[in-house]
């Protein structure tokens, strides 16, 4: 031991472990071995396997591996506590989410240094991030629960809610799960990651102080094996996942057609962008939260570094420095910045990913512990083509490459499969807010990094996943509407009749495809006739290269995104003013398709492109109470490119719906009509030509639902696809886009009043947009 | 270019030499790129106390460091040569001798005693035999508003009279107006004024309102030759913060970057408690490293600090919280 006087000189930072042993006299009670929590009560532990602490490798307690009669158990227990739960109203369940913000604040410690020993976090992060944002979304969500019943009349919960949650951030993850489905109502089957059950053991155990109903929150352990049952349990109504995009992939193919509901929070490779008139000190201090924060073993993670070429070099240099200052070590000591890797298994992963790249491999020059720890690293001089630019690491890696423009820096940012988080720093605010909606991510930081808060919205887009976490839009995902909704019956075609009745001169319905109308590149045509044995025209058969082709087109009108809101709805009240002038063309054309009279679908199809219009420039964004000094805007944008099969009922009308809500919103689709009566949609082109909208942003491909439906759910670069068809395609459609995970909103089958308030409306605004939450601190 | 090694402490060892900061040109587009994101650095602040603690022994030894970078300060009205004289023989006997002794440290004294300009003499004087500096406060202090002749005559008079270092305020109007060259040229006189005695630079952050002001400033004080920059002359109504003081440490350290020299930093009123000095130290050691441990480089501006570090110490040789009437009154 180091006298004063020696440390006097040296000044050199001693231990400052922090205290374990109420957490360990937790465990002994529990006699170090834990069962399933089902039904208010630990199960009996059985099949049970080791939970080691990271940082020491000495085994925590054991728990049980989750087999499929326990999920089974867990299920049936939550079912059975769902009506009551949900009947005792939100102001009743707001009561008991305070008590367990209450109670996570008076175990506050607890809680942190379990977490800690479990997983190999800093004690700082557990005690002073993890844990109060826990709370903080308990807080949150009591509020929610209490205006829910005010707030959103006509929604039911979605009944037993299935939770398969990460390592990285085991309570969190639990709390951001747990909170929302309980507040809405729904019970909950929760599977904690097999690396870090505790916490969440010791959450269920608490929250009996919090008068939560047996049943109502249920804890499975186990591996990845109890995960799949969770997910594939036919008692399961809602998923939400939050871990790799290949473990959400597969459960994106698991539940394909099955009905459930599903939220995906997956991986990342998140643009850190620095430009050169940024306050560099702070954004090398933003890096060490981005990416050393959990040893960046984070979602979202600011692990792809992209800093301007002229100031590169001093960054790079300054950082190192900082790097080398990071203090490494036992994840209970109140002096480090960066503990153990989670498991060995992780770490190897690591190792195996660094070893070999190319460019500049640079270890922070900090004291590194036996065991599974992993230094601070920087691999600079990375081009967009090397792998580690890509492949999200999950480690304490940072990756970096310069650019030269702000427009290379969002080229840079978005050459990704990945669309989580961004971070830029600029003391500019034009170029910030420039940037900010152009980079593709759910969340974007200005001048900062990794701040969350449970009012404003997290999760991201393309690989990452689908569906929000945080305020209103987070607690949507729990809820669904109470309106009872019928099978959907399949209308019929009209089969050739045995006369045909030929009248006038032959017309072509084509394809339309970027503005112009085009032949279908099978060369396959079909008759149409009317119920009377009338041929009506022929429709092309599209195939999946005019899908290819329409989806080009689509992309090509990306300009359509960035018109305002009021030039959209310019354009949507001329395309009404156009149908109107031939509406009793079209309600003809409908009774011809149908045999039923069409001009109050036509009518009801203007008034929803008006309904549109007006909603084009007022379906506004939020600006969120962030429990900090930060503007925290929840920006409504465009979701992409959007493949829709119309509807086969209400021709005319069903096509419209999905159409105007799309592109009001800034999306450019690709529609496939009506099967049995594409007729008015082929007419309606003529429309859209006479209406100013650019071309490609509406295009229509003729078809078999089923040859259509596999291209446009399989199209990678597809970014939601939509099907109201009668077919039964649903599960083919789910399991199809689990390619590039693109949102889908599929009918299951179930059908969809058109004339009616089911018809359009915020659903559909919803399914439209992608929330982008933008944190801009401010402050001189 | 002017150098001065000073002579080490001889109760402190090691002793770390530097060459004096000797200034360099005004670089204005340095100075117009200099960047301060209030809100990172608010940030960056707020966490520290999180990520670092020191405990027990290093915990005591690091408090009694901090006694040894304390400029023990009396600056009021109604100071006297009594008054001043006991504050001197607190700065040569900081903590009770026999708990120095015990840990260690049997001659432990503060960094320099800091006083009007009538003062210095009382106080070298009392300060005769020990290796303790006296550091008086010029240029019309607090406010910098009296004749520019005066004030350079008053750097004259106190360092005729026995100031080892100076500390001087500047005019807060040159950099709210941006008037760098002015702000430069005032301290370049200022340095020169001083001759052989040391130059501390006070910007008094909190009239200075904005983060990139206090940035800016600390740069042109030390291109224009400070020895050391000080936040404060604990008149402001905000005195040292620790985001002023991570926005100055991160401009010395740019500066040493780019020139080679290390300037001081000293951050004043305000820091009261030991815990608050840890912190101080910590960030020292994290942004600067150790030359920015020993007296030559850090200091703070201090008066109540002391006895609050004097009664935490000896709650580390007893396991009692302590009295402040156990300790002597400075």
């Amino acid at each position: 031991m180091s006298t004063v006087r020696e440390i006097f000189d040296s000044m050199a930072y001693g231990p400052a472990p922090e205290g374990h042993a109420e957490a360990l006299a937790w465990i002994a009670a529990h006699q170090g071995r834990f069962g399933h929590w089902i039904g208010g009560a630990f199960t009996a532990p059985a099949a049970t396997f080791e939970t080691r602490n990271p940082a020491t490798g000495k085994v925590l307690a054991e728990v049980s591996q989750g087999s499929g009669e326990d999920v089974a158990a867990a299920v049936a227990t939550a079912r059975a506590a769902q009506g009551r739960w949900a009947r005792i109203g939100g102001a009743g369940r707001a009561r008991v989410l305070y008590a367990l913000a209450r109670l996570v604040q008076k175990h506050a410690r607890l809680f942190a240094v379990l977490e800690t020993m479990d997983n190999g976090k800093p004690i700082r992060e557990s005690r002073d991030i993890d844990i109060p944002l826990v709370a903080r979304h308990f807080y949150y969500h009591a509020g929610l629960a209490q205006l829910l019943d005010s707030e959103k009349p006509g929604f039911v919960p979605m009944g037993v809610c299935g939770a398969v949650i990460p390592w990285n951030f085991p309570l969190l993850m639990l709390a951001w799960k747990v909170a929302p489905a309980l507040a809405a109502g729904n019970t909950v089957v929760l599977k904690p990651a097999e690396y870090t059950p505790l916490t969440a053991l010791l959450f269920a155990e608490i929250s009996r102080e919090a008068g939560l109903p047996k049943g109502v929150l249920n804890i499975v352990t186990g591996d990845g094996d109890t995960g799949a049952a969770v997910v594939a349990h036919p008692g399961v109504d809602k998923i939400a996942f939050t871990g790799s995009t290949s473990v959400g992939r597969k459960i994106r193919t698991a539940t394909a057609g099955s009905g459930k509901a599903l939220t995906l929070e997956l991986g990342g490779k998140s643009p850190y962008i620095v430009f050169d008139d940024a306050d560099i000190d702070s954004a090398i201090e933003g890096l060490v939260d981005a990416i050393w924060f959990n040893g960046g073993q984070v979602c979202c993670a600011g692990s792809r570094l992209l800093v301007q070429e002229g100031i590169a070099e001093r960054f790079h240099a300054k950082l190192k420095r900082r790097m080398d200052g990071l203090r490494m070590g036992d994840p209970l000591d109140k002096c480090i910045d960066v503990g153990a890797i989670v498991d060995p298994v992780q770490l190897e992963t690591i190792k195996g990913l660094v070893a070999g790249t190319e460019g500049e491999v640079y270890h922070a020059a900090c004291a590194v512990p036996e065991g599974c720890f992993y230094p601070p690293t920087l691999i600079s001089g990375l081009h967009a083509a090397s792998k580690l630019m890509q492949e999200e690491i999950f480690g304490p890696v940072l990756v970096s490459t310069t650019f030269r423009t702000p427009g290379e820096a969002v080229d840079l940012a978005n050459n990704s499969r990945y669309g989580l988080a961004a971070s830029i720093w600029t003391e500019n605010v034009n170029l910030a807010l420039d940037m900010a909606p152009k980079v593709k991510a759910g969340v974007v930081w200005v001048n900062s990094t990794n701040l969350f808060d449970a009012a404003a919205g997290f999760g991201g887009v393309r690989e990452s996943g689908f569906g929000r976490e945080g305020g209103w839009e987070g607690l949507m995902a729990y809820l669904k509407p109470a309106a009872k909704v019928k099978p959907l019956a399949a209308p019929k075609p009209v089969p050739a009749p045995a006369e045909a009745v030929v009248e006038g001169i032959d017309r072509t319905a084509k394809l339309y495809i970027g503005g112009k109308q085009a032949r279908p590149d099978g060369g396959y045509s079909q008759a149409i006739w009317s119920a009377k044995g009338k041929l009506l025209g022929h429709v092309g058969l599209g195939n999946r290269k005019d899908i290819r082709n329409a989806v080009e087109a689509a992309h090509a009108a990306k300009g359509w995104g960035k018109a305002t809101g009021h030039n959209k709805a310019q354009i949507l009240y001329y395309i009404g003013e156009n149908l109107s002038a031939r509406a009793a063309e079209f309600a003809a054309r409908i009774k011809d398709q149908t045999g039923k009279d069409g001009s109050a679908e036509v009518e009801a199809a203007i008034n929803r492109l008006f309904t549109y219009a007006a909603w084009a420039d007022k379906y506004d964004g939020q600006v969120k109470q962030v429990p900090m000094r930060a503007v925290a805007l929840a920006m409504n944008e465009p979701v992409g490119v959007i493949g829709a099969l119309c509807p086969d009922e209400s021709p005319l009308l069903g096509l419209i719906s999905v159409m105007a809500p799309a592109i009001a919103m800034g999306n450019a689709c690709v529609l496939v009509p009506s099967e049995v009566a594409p007729l008015p949609a082929t007419d309606f082109y003529q429309v859209l030509e006479t209406s100013d909208l650019p071309a490609g942003v509406v295009n229509i491909v003729t078809g078999s639902h089923k040859e259509l439906a596999k291209p446009l759910a399989g199209h990678l670069d597809v970014d939601a696809l939509w099907s109201f068809s009668s077919a039964r395609l649903s599960g083919l459609i789910e399991a199809e886009a689990a390619g590039n995970l693109k949102r889908t909103w599929v009918n299951h089958g179930l059908a969809r009043d058109w004339m009616g308030a089911a018809g359009e409306g915020r659903a559909f605004l919803a399914q439209a947009t992608e929330i982008k939450t933008i944190w801009v601190p401010y402050g001189e | 270019m002017q150098t001065d090694i000073r002579t080490p402490t001889p109760n402190l060892l090691p002793q770390l030499t530097h060459a004096r900061n000797p200034g360099m040109v005004l670089d204005l587009d340095w100075v117009a790129s200099v960047q301060a994101n209030t809100s990172a650095i608010e940030r960056r602040a707020a966490t520290l106390g999180g990520r670092r603690s020191v405990k027990k022994e290093y915990q005591a030894a690091w408090l009694l460091k901090a006694i040894s970078l304390i400029d023990l300060t009396t600056l009021s009205g109604d100071d006297t040569p009594g008054r001043v004289q006991r504050l001197c023989a607190k700065a040569r006997q900081p903590v009770r001798a026999e708990m120095l002794q015990t840990l260690g440290v049997p001659n432990l004294t503060v960094g320099a005693v800091c006083v009007y300009h009538d003062m210095v003499e009382t106080a070298v004087r009392a300060l005769e035999g020990s290796t303790i500096p006296v550091a008086a406060v010029s240029t019309g202090f607090p406010a910098g508003l009296s004749p520019w002749h005066l004030r350079l005559a008053e750097i004259g008079e106190s360092v005729k009279v026995g100031a080892k270092e100076i500390d001087i305020v500047i005019s807060r109007r040159h950099v709210l107006t941006g008037n760098w060259q002015a702000l430069y040229d005032e301290m370049r006189e200022m340095r020169a004024a001083c001759g052989a005695a040391h130059v501390k630079a006070i910007l008094a952050t909190g009239e200075l309102q904005t983060l990139r002001n206090v940035a800016r400033a600390s740069l042109v004080c030390m291109m224009a030759g400070a020895d050391f920059i000080k936040t404060s002359t604990g008149k402001e109504a905000v005195n040292a913060t620790l985001p002023v003081s991570l926005t100055m440490i991160r401009a010395i350290r740019d500066y040493e970057a780019r020139t080679g020299f290390k300037v001081g930093y000293k951050p004043a009123g305000g820091i009261s408690k030991a815990k608050d000095a840890l912190l101080y130290l910590a960030l020292m050691k994290d942004e600067l490293g150790h030359p920015w441990l020993q007296p030559e480089l850090f200091r703070f501006g201090a008066s109540s600090l002391l006895g609050d570090i004097e009664r935490q110490l000896e709650h580390y040789l007893t396991g009692h919280y302590s009295a402040a009437n156990r300790h002597a009154m400075g």
